[in-house]
């Protein structure tokens, strides 16, 4: 959305499907398809602003299938970082924010996860993990300490890299001046 | 939970209560009465086998099958999972002692470059509880972990986890070692994790993927027994 705005990509419209559909992968590609098929008829390019995000190879297969295009990558981490570079970093024991999910972590992680009612399951959850890395879209000091403030809560290092929207950027403009 | 339950002494009910009370105690994750009940158990002379089976693993399935359909979620089965392993923390010694059935023998790992263990160790729990021996390698297996392991240990299943969409192709790799060294078929080889589906494990030449850890138990066991009857049959 930022993006679209940012550019002024007024010939693109976005649909959005719920977000928390991240915490049940299984549950995206039939989303995606039934959003592919209400919206094609409108529009000359369909594209798909997800990754693999989980689903173990079945998006790209359904995006195959539809004939629309998808972002490459198993995950917005990956696209943010850039692909190449973040398979170069195998950081195994990494786990990350965006700025959205920094912004929704008691939502989306907390939550979800039942810390905030079992906090005693944090080590089974988050036991190998060393470091929270927070992958920042934007240059926000109030994201940047509530990152910082979830690794403390994890028990976890921080640190924040700067990333931008890195592939999705270019992958986005590729799609809405083509 | 009501007052009348917070009011129920484990040991003044009788052995089908409290089994019945043990089901609910797990499926709400209370660790200290799962032991106490398991303690009680024993005191009356239960088989620490029948404890097991008829207990704790009949109220991790029920667990298990409202996990699967969408009434509990992940942090109440590791509640559970957690309770249940404090009444095997008791009862695993015993089996060792009073000779209790074994099954077969599993080697199980988190394969190369991932580090999730939550469905490893549900699946390890319930093989255990399911009368199997497992060996559990941990996270971040590589190919060299996973051969040496079953060779050494003379397992009949090898399973393979992963969570990562990136880390799941690494089974092929273990699998297609296997092949190469031509000691595929001595094994079992199952395979599971969240973004796996059951076309990805006949893709890349594993027996079965399973969807959780009932469904590797029982998968489990009918390979077992097939081997047997094969070997019967030769």
């Amino acid at each position: 959305m930022a993006l679209v705005r940012m550019n002024g990509w007024s010939q693109v419209d976005l649909t959005c499907l719920p977000a928390i559909l991240h915490n049940h992968p299984e549950k995206i590609t039939d989303a995606v398809r039934d959003a592919v098929a209400r919206h094609r008829g409108n529009y000359r390019r369909v594209a798909i602003v997800y990754a693999d995000c989980g689903t173990g190879g079945l998006l790209e297969q359904a995006c195959n299938e539809m004939g629309v295009e998808m972002v490459p990558g198993p995950h917005c981490y990956a696209f943010f970082d850039g692909l190449h570079r973040f398979a170069a970093r195998e950081e195994l024991t990494a786990f990350y924010l965006t700025d959205f999910l920094t912004r929704q972590f008691d939502a989306f992680v907390w939550k979800p996860l039942g810390l905030d009612r079992h906090p005693e399951l944090l080590d089974m959850y988050f036991g190998h993990y060393e470091t929270l890395v927070y992958l920042a879209q934007t240059d926000d000091p109030v994201l940047t300490a509530s990152a910082r403030q979830a690794a403390d809560r994890m028990g976890l290092a921080f640190e924040r890299r700067f990333t931008g929207y890195g592939e999705l950027a270019t992958t986005l403009e590729r799609w809405a001046v083509c | 939970m009501s007052d009348e339950e917070d009011d129920i002494i484990l040991s003044e009910l009788d052995d089908e209560e409290l089994v019945q009370q043990m089901f609910d105690d797990l499926y709400d994750g209370l660790k200290e009465e799962i032991e106490e009940a398991v303690n009680i158990l024993l005191e009356r002379g239960w088989q620490p086998y029948d404890i097991l089976t008829k207990a704790l693993v009949g109220g991790m399935t029920i667990v298990g099958h409202d996990f699967r359909d969408g009434i509990l979620f992940v942090p109440e089965v590791l509640l559970a999972a957690n309770a249940m392993k404090g009444g095997m923390h008791i009862l695993k010694p015993l089996l060792a002692e009073t000779g209790a059935p074994k099954q077969g023998k599993m080697v199980i790992g988190t394969v190369k470059g991932d580090i999730h263990d939550i469905g490893k160790n549900l699946v390890s729990m319930m093989m255990e509880g399911a009368g199997f021996e497992v060996v559990d390698l941990g996270i971040n297996n590589p190919v060299e972990n996973y051969l040496e392991a079953i060779a050494k240990e003379e397992a009949d299943i090898l399973g393979m986890s992963a969570l990562l969409t990136t880390t799941m192709p690494y089974m092929k790799v273990v699998i297609d070692t296997m092949i190469a060294q031509g000691i595929r078929d001595d094994y079992i080889v199952l395979v599971g994790g969240a973004p796996l589906n059951e076309e990805f494990g006949k893709a890349i030449g594993a027996d079965a993927y399973c969807r959780d850890a009932a469904v590797a138990v029982e998968t489990a066991k009918e390979y077992i027994s097939r081997k047997h009857n094969q070997m019967a049959a030769g």
